[in-house]
Order: structure tokens, then C-alpha cells, then sequence
């Protein structure tokens, strides 16, 4: 019972990581309707960022994460202004394969200045651990930080979009991007704006994921990014507590199935409930997007 | 050529290797060009053409006493395809419901899912039966595949002869059903799909064709490939592979078969050349992964493609052909 109490909180505590990255997929994909695979290599660049601020420059954990944030904004910024902002009208296989070109370009990119080498993550903030049950259960205060961090992100996001004048903009644009610019409202700014959150996001994600997992190397974010869209699709994808849920029980799925079923099947397990959520929920909101609707002509409406 | 000493013997290595991923680029390029929709688990039927080719070259050595290597090797490709094709008519069902971003995902997801399955599957053979395993390898007879530690002790079998005819057959697969009416069908599924639904075609079925068809050549390729090498991991077919396909398909032109031959036999050979500059070919295929995409997509350079070559006005539609145009 006691080890079942572990693993849950270490899967609560991975969910948290999966939910902080899923927010920025769910943001990105509800208002650009694209799938940013290089999501994940934001949160490993926001990793090695924090890295090197804390080991190489020794500033303060907290000042290290926004000196991350700040990093990844900027790269989440030019990647949406350099990449994908030209590919606006194009088909959705030229923007996919654009992404998987860029998340490629950070991996590489990274690789070459960082080696492949994994590099051990200081930990962030160690206060000590919660021990219970005569130390046979331990919480660590990463685990604390991890899952409070999650529950503050989310529930600021959910005041930002809900009562704010940017984030009515981006609720806006998410459904009807033709009649979001005939309101006044900037789609471009918009649309920039949400990479800059998202990406700021992918950052305190890589370095909590970092703080859970020390090991940190050019391909550290790719599997837990792929992971974290599965959590945005498992619920509902452009929906913020919809990835906060989903986030969460996929990092329980992961950390039990690994536990009770096999370690080696763990991201298996992950991806088998990724095609069965796809293939019984009701149809995504994406394939109503009507196919005849000429790319010239973004007006077309998004929900039906 | 091979005997006469015009190729250095890293270039003799890489005959074998260049053929299978001409095959994989040209079947790939069936799914994404000709069909229209992004599969990122293309490996992941390289992966089970390689290991069901591998077992089948094993038994019918050890079973059937099948001495004759051309035999075997032809059986084993035989068999190699039909078992990805199974998998891809078994996969291809649940995943071609879905569209676009979320059919890439679920085809990525079961690339990953076959690799990690394969690293827990042991297999060996005890005379004429075969024996299988899950996350145990204790089983009596000799390991063929040994879990993560993959195939080893195989057969090399493979010839170059044997590659260059298979890609002599797939181009005569591919470029027959390109030219088909199910060909046809299949593009116009791909440009449109509801014009093409209300023509009364089955966008299933010919979505199915494409796919369950490269799959079978895939897996035709990775049994080739797995009796080329001594050794083969579970792990050598991950999503890297799968994009590295990808990549000389984009290269070679999406929906251009020629040009995905000449993409994936250069972009083998390149890196052995290149070898000082290893560090950065991953680099440079994902500059120029974005770079294609952009120039494809710019409509300044797209009609000026278009005035530049007249003529071939089918080329340039296809290179910008989408998912859902």
C-alpha cells in the first residue's frame, strides 16, 4: 500500500512536469493549429540554460529558471517569426515537417555546444523531504515545488485568458481567426504572444523535469514532449485544465504501468493510450476544420 | 564495377545500406507524396521486415536446410514484407480515420510502441521450432533475438544484386499503382477529399492501399537490411531513422519518386565522404529541411518555379502537395 502511495505521488509529481508542457502544446495548437514538435527541445534549451546560469555562472536557482524563461521566450519568438509565420497559409504537412526541421535544429544545435555528454542538473531547491510512514515514504521537496508550480500555472492561466484583454484576444483567435482581425485584434501579435507563454512555460518544465531526472542532454525534451502532446490530446486538446488533467493521469499511467506491468513497456503503455484516446473520444476539433476550405481563406469556422 | 576497383571499400560497404533506404525513401514517399499524409513510423516497419526477415532466413536454414542463400534470402524478403504488411493493414485501420497532425502522432506513436515491444521479444530456435519469449530470455535453443541486445549472429546473407533488384520492383510497384486508376483514386483522395468522397471513391480503402503497399516494401527493405549486418538492435530503427527518411523524401521533392531515389542514394553516401564534417549533418538536414519548406511554400519562388518550368507543372504541384489542400 505504501508503495503504491510512491508511486503515485512520483506519478502525480512526473503528471505536473507533463501538465506545465502540455499547457504550452494545448496553447500553441488551440490558437495556431499547429502541432509545434519542437516544443520539446525548448524545454531541454531551457534546461541547459538554467544549467550552465546556475553551474557556470552560479547565480541563484531563481534567477537561473527566469534567466531561462526569459531565453526560451525569445527563441520560442523568432522560431514562430522565422518558421512558421511564413507557412501561415500552407498545408499542415509542410508546417509539421517545418517543426520537425526545427526541433531537429535545437537538438543539433545543442549537441554541438553542450556535447552529448549528459550533464548532472543541480538540484533546485532542496529544503529536505517530507518523510511518512517510519521514512518509508518519501516526498521530496521537488515533488512539493513541482506539483504547487503546476497548480499556480494553471490557475494563473486561466485568469489570463479568461479576464484579460490579451487573453480574450487569444480565446478570439483560437476560434475564428478571420473574425478576430476584423474585431481589430492583431492575429499575428496574438499568435507570437502565445509562443512567447508557451515557450516561457517549456522552461520551468525543463527545469523541474531536470530537478526530478538529473540527467540532461540534447534529447532529454523530445520523448517527454511527444509525452505531453498525448497529454493535450487525452484532454481535449486547446483546453487548459483539459491538459492539466490529461497531464496528470498520463504521468500516473506511465509511473504505475512501469511499476506494475514493465519498466522497458512504460513509454509503450504512454503511446497505447494516445491511440486509444484518439480512436474512441469524439472527434478532435481539428478534422472539422473543413478540408475544402481554400488555404487563401482562413474564414473558416473552427468549431461546428 | 564492384570488382574492378573503382569503389573504395567504405563506398562497397554502403551499396547494400544505399538500396534499402532508396526503397524506404521511394515507399515513404508513396504515403507522404502520392497519398498525402505524414507517417513518422516509417522505421518502425523497417524494424519488423528486419526481424521477421532475419528469423526466416534462421529457420529456413536450420529447419528446412534451405542452403542455397539466394533462396533464402529472396524467402526471407517474401517474408519480411508480409508480415510488415500485416502490421501495416493492422495499424493502418485505427490510424487512417484520423487526419493530419494526429495521424502523424499515432503513426510516430506506434513506431515507438513496435520498437519498444521488440526490445522485450526473444526468439530462438531449438531444432525446427521456434520459440518466443516475453521479457524472459531463458528459452531453450539457440537466441536469434536476443531483447534489447537485438539480433546477433546473423547470416549476411544480403547482396547488392538482390537490393538493386528490389528496387527495380519497387519502382515497378510504385510507379504501376502512381499510374493506375487506383493511383489516380489515391491523388485525388489526396487533393481533394471530399470531391474525391463524392465522386464515390472509397478514401479509405485507396488511403489503405498506400499505405498497407509501403509498408510491405519497408519491411521488404529491413529484411534486406538485417541480413546485411552481423548485428541488428531493436534500437537502430528509432524515430531518427524514420526522419531520416523523411528527410530524403522532402529533398528529393514530395511526390517525386525519381528524385527521392537520388536524395536517399546521395544523402548515403554523403556523410561517408564527408566524414570530417559528421558533426554537423544532422545540423544541415534540418537547415535544409526548414529552407525547402519555406521556398516551397513562398509564393514568389513557387511562381517563379512555376514560369521557370512550364512543362513540368506537375512537378511543382506535387512538391507543395498537401494534406488537406
Amino acid at each position: 500500500m505504501v508503495s503504491f502511495l510512491r508511486f503515485l505521488i512520483n506519478g502525480i509529481s512526473l503528471g505536473s512536469v507533463y501538465a506545465i508542457i502540455a499547457l504550452g502544446y494545448t496553447m500553441v495548437y488551440g490558437i495556431a493549429k499547429m502541432l509545434n514538435f519542437a516544443h520539446g527541445d525548448i524545454i531541454m534549451v531551457g534546461a541547459y540554460i538554467a544549467f550552465c546560469a546556475m553551474s557556470y555562472l552560479g547565480l541563484p536557482p531563481l534567477v537561473s529558471v527566469l534567466c531561462a524563461m526569459a531565453v526560451c521566450t525569445a527563441l520560442g519568438i523568432v522560431i514562430e517569426g522565422l518558421a512558421y509565420k511564413p507557412l501561415r497559409q500552407a498545408t499542415k504537412l509542410a508546417v509539421l515537417i517545418t517543426a520537425i526541421g526545427v526541433s531537429y535544429f535545437l537538438q543539433n544545435t545543442a549537441l554541438l555546444i553542450w556535447s552529448s555528454n549528459p550533464k548532472i542538473f543541480p538540484s533546485v531547491f532542496s529544503v529536505g523531504s517530507l518523510k511518512l510512514f517510519d521514512g518509508n515514504l518519501v516526498i521530496t521537496s521537488e515533488t512539493v515545488l513541482t506539483i504547487v508550480a503546476n497548480i499556480v500555472i494553471m490557475i494563473a492561466l486561466t485568469l489570463f485568458t479568461g479576464r484579460t484583454k490579451m487573453g480574450k484576444a487569444m480565446r478570439a483567435v483560437s476560434e475564428d481567426k478571420g473574425a478576430a482581425e476584423l474585431m481589430g485584434i492583431n492575429v499575428n501579435r496574438t499568435i507570437s504572444l502565445t509562443f512567447a507563454i508557451g515557450s516561457a512555460l517549456a522552461a520551468i518544465a525543463g527545469v523541474l523535469l531536470c530537478s526530478a531526472y538529473p540527467t540532461l542532454q540534447p534529447t532529454t525534451g523530445s520523448m517527454p514532449g511527444i509525452k505531453a502532446f498525448t497529454a493535450a490530446v487525452f484532454g481535449g486538446i486547446g483546453s487548459i485544465p483539459g491538459a492539466m488533467i490529461g497531464g496528470l493521469l498520463l504521468g500516473i499511467i506511465e509511473i504505475l504501468g512501469k511499476a506494475y506491468i514493465s519498466t522497458e513497456l512504460g513509454d509503450a503503455i504512454v503511446f497505447a493510450v494516445l491511440i486509444i484516446v484518439l480512436l474512441f473520444k469524439p472527434r478532435p476539433r481539428s478534422t472539422t476544420s473543413s478540408p475544402t476550405a481554400s488555404p487563401s481563406s482562413p474564414l473558416s469556422p473552427a468549431r461546428r | 564495377m564492384i570488382n574492378s576497383g573503382m569503389m573504395t571499400r567504405s563506398l562497397k560497404g554502403q551499396m547494400i545500406p544505399i538500396c534499402v533506404y532508396i526503397v524506404m525513401a521511394v515507399s515513404l514517399n508513396l504515403v507522404v507524396g502520392i497519398s498525402g499524409e505524414l507517417s513518422l513510423g516509417h522505421a518502425g516497419f523497417m524494424s519488423i521486415g528486419a526481424f521477421s526477415g532475419i528469423i526466416a532466413s534462421a529457420w529456413l536454414h536450420g529447419a528446412l536446410n534451405v542452403e542455397n542463400e539466394t533462396l533464402r534470402l529472396v524467402l526471407s524478403m517474401i517474408v519480411g514484407g508480409v508480415f510488415a504488411g500485416v502490421f501495416g493493414v493492422l495499424i493502418g485501420i485505427p490510424v487512417l480515420r484520423l487526419r493530419g497532425d494526429y495521424l502523424a502522432i499515432v503513426t510516430l506513436a506506434f513506431g515507438e510502441i513496435i520498437r519498444n515491444v521488440m526490445n522485450c521479444l526473444y526468439f530462438s530456435l531449438e531444432g525446427s521450432r521456434l520459440h518466443v519469449s516475453f521479457n524472459n530470455p531463458n528459452i531453450p535453443g539457440t537466441l536469434l533475438v536476443n531483447g534489447p541486445a537485438g539480433a546477433t549472429g546473423v547470416d549476411k546473407i544480403a547482396t547488392f544484386t538482390a537490393g538493386f533488384v528490389l528496387i527495380l520492383f519497387t519502382l515497378l510497384v510504385v510507379l504501376n499503382l502512381i499510374n493506375s486508376r487506383s493511383g489516380r483514386a489515391i491523388m485525388a483522395t489526396r487533393d481533394n477529399r471530399i470531391a474525391a468522397e463524392a465522386m464515390g471513391i472509397n478514401v479509405t480503402k485507396y488511403k489503405m492501399m498506400a499505405f498497407v503497399t509501403a509498408a510491405v516494401l519497408a519491411g521488404m527493405a529491413g529484411a534486406l537490411y538485417g541480413l546485411n549486418f552481423s548485428t541488428v538492435a531493436a534500437s537502430k530503427f528509432k524515430f531518427d531513422t524514420s526522419i531520416l527518411v523523411l528527410v530524403f523524401v522532402v529533398l528529393g521533392g514530395i511526390g517525386n519518386i525519381w528524385g527521392s531515389i537520388i536524395a536517399a542514394a546521395l544523402l548515403t553516401v554523403l556523410p561517408e565522404l564527408l566524414r570530417a564534417f559528421a558533426d554537423y549533418r544532422m545540423l544541415v538536414y534540418a537547415i535544409v529541411l526548414i529552407l525547402v519548406m519555406l521556398a516551397t511554400n513562398n509564393p514568389m519562388i513557387r511562381s517563379l518555379a512555376g514560369r521557370l518550368f512550364r512543362r513540368g507543372g506537375v512537378d511543382t504541384t506535387a512538391q507543395g502537395g498537401g494534406a488537406d489542400q
